[in-house]
């Protein structure tokens, strides 16, 4: 008997792995299909607070965010430590809010902007003092279905 | 001619599986599953200008949920922790005449709140969501007494009918500045 196997011996043949393409291919049309890309980076640090009430978003489209918290450590240098409000991808001021609310209309169908939802997300340690100036600004631009953004759990 | 057996051959598909692979990992590390939630309000549109004067609303009626700058609860009058401000809210709203200094009933039953500009966020969210749980609990109650199940398995029509008799009517006063 030989130190080396015969090639044509008849041993367990290997896997076929032909079909691993398909699979590989399904997960990845799932993937593809489910996947949400991240539309905004983030300028200002946001940890939102917990509840216990919440509700489930729906119709993701419809919803506009409007971020609040004090700037990330990268850009504190230039912008300080002190809580801004970020639309988009820039920081603005109170008075931008209103024309973000119009653009945002803008690219929505006429039947579906009374099922919009302005989605604010805001830092825990934000005083309310900005946030009733963005709700204030908010009535004026009559966007009045509002939705604070809290993640699930017990205090 | 016979036709040659090297005429046809197959494409080596041996990498596409390394190649959708490769997609596949990226649309992993892009995707995010994370469902957004929240609390849900809604605002009070602004006033018109010629506007007639509000209803009369006795003032047992009203519930008064004051919070300050040092994010302190002041409910009716007297300071309040903040773990009991839940109960407060459900004795309150389901009252039903019983205390004179209570509501009258659920239906006219008004909670006002009012912060400060210089309240922290999170302590909002939470008295928002303390009184949001308020209610939702006692429909819940209701709910289950009354179907004898609970208030998210009802269907539409019978929520709607409890919604109707526990309505949630939180008011939000302008803030004051008081301090911060």
């Amino acid at each position: 008997m030989s130190k080396f196997r015969n090639k044509d011996n008849k041993g367990t043949p290997a896997i076929s792995t032909a079909a691993l393409p398909d699979i590989v291919f399904m997960l990845l049309f799932f993937f593809m299909v489910t996947t949400v890309m991240r539309e905004t980076t983030l300028f200002v640090e946001v940890m939102i607070p917990k509840a216990t009430e919440i509700k489930k978003m729906e119709k993701k489209s419809l919803v506009s965010y409007i971020y609040v918290g004090p700037p990330v450590k990268r850009m504190q240098a230039s912008f300080g430590s002190k809580p801004r409000i970020q639309l988009n991808d820039s920081f603005a001021t109170l008075n931008e809010i209103q024309e973000f609310i119009a653009s945002e209309r803008e690219a929505k169908d006429e039947k579906e902007i009374p099922y919009m939802t302005t989605s604010i997300k805001s830092d825990e340690s934000v005083k309310m003092g900005i946030i009733t100036d963005i709700k204030q600004e908010l009535r004026k631009a009559n966007s009045l279905k509002i939705n604070y953004s809290t993640r699930k759990g017990t205090y | 001619m016979a036709r040659k057996k090297r005429g046809l051959q197959e494409i080596n598909a041996g990498s596409m599986a390394d190649i959708a692979f490769l997609l596949l990992i990226f649309f992993l590390v892009t995707t995010t599953m994370d469902v957004d939630t929240g609390i849900a309000r809604k605002l009070p549109p602004i006033p018109e200008e010629e506007q007639e004067t509000p209803p009369e609303i006795h003032a047992r009626n009203i519930y008064v949920v004051l919070v300050n700058a040092g994010d302190n609860l002041l409910v009716e009058g007297e300071p309040m922790n903040i773990n009991q401000l839940k109960e407060g809210a459900k004795k309150f709203i389901n009252n039903n005449g019983a205390n004179p200094t209570l509501s009258d009933n659920p239906e006219k039953a008004i909670i006002s709140l009012q912060n400060d500009r210089g309240t922290s966020y999170k302590m909002y969210v939470r008295v928002q969501n303390e009184l949001a749980a308020a209610y939702n609990e006692i429909r819940n109650e209701v709910a289950l007494e009354r179907f004898g199940d609970r208030y998210i398995d009802l269907n539409k029509s019978k929520q709607k009918e409890i919604r109707k008799e526990y309505p949630q009517k939180i008011s939000e006063a302008e803030p004051k500045n008081i301090g911060s």
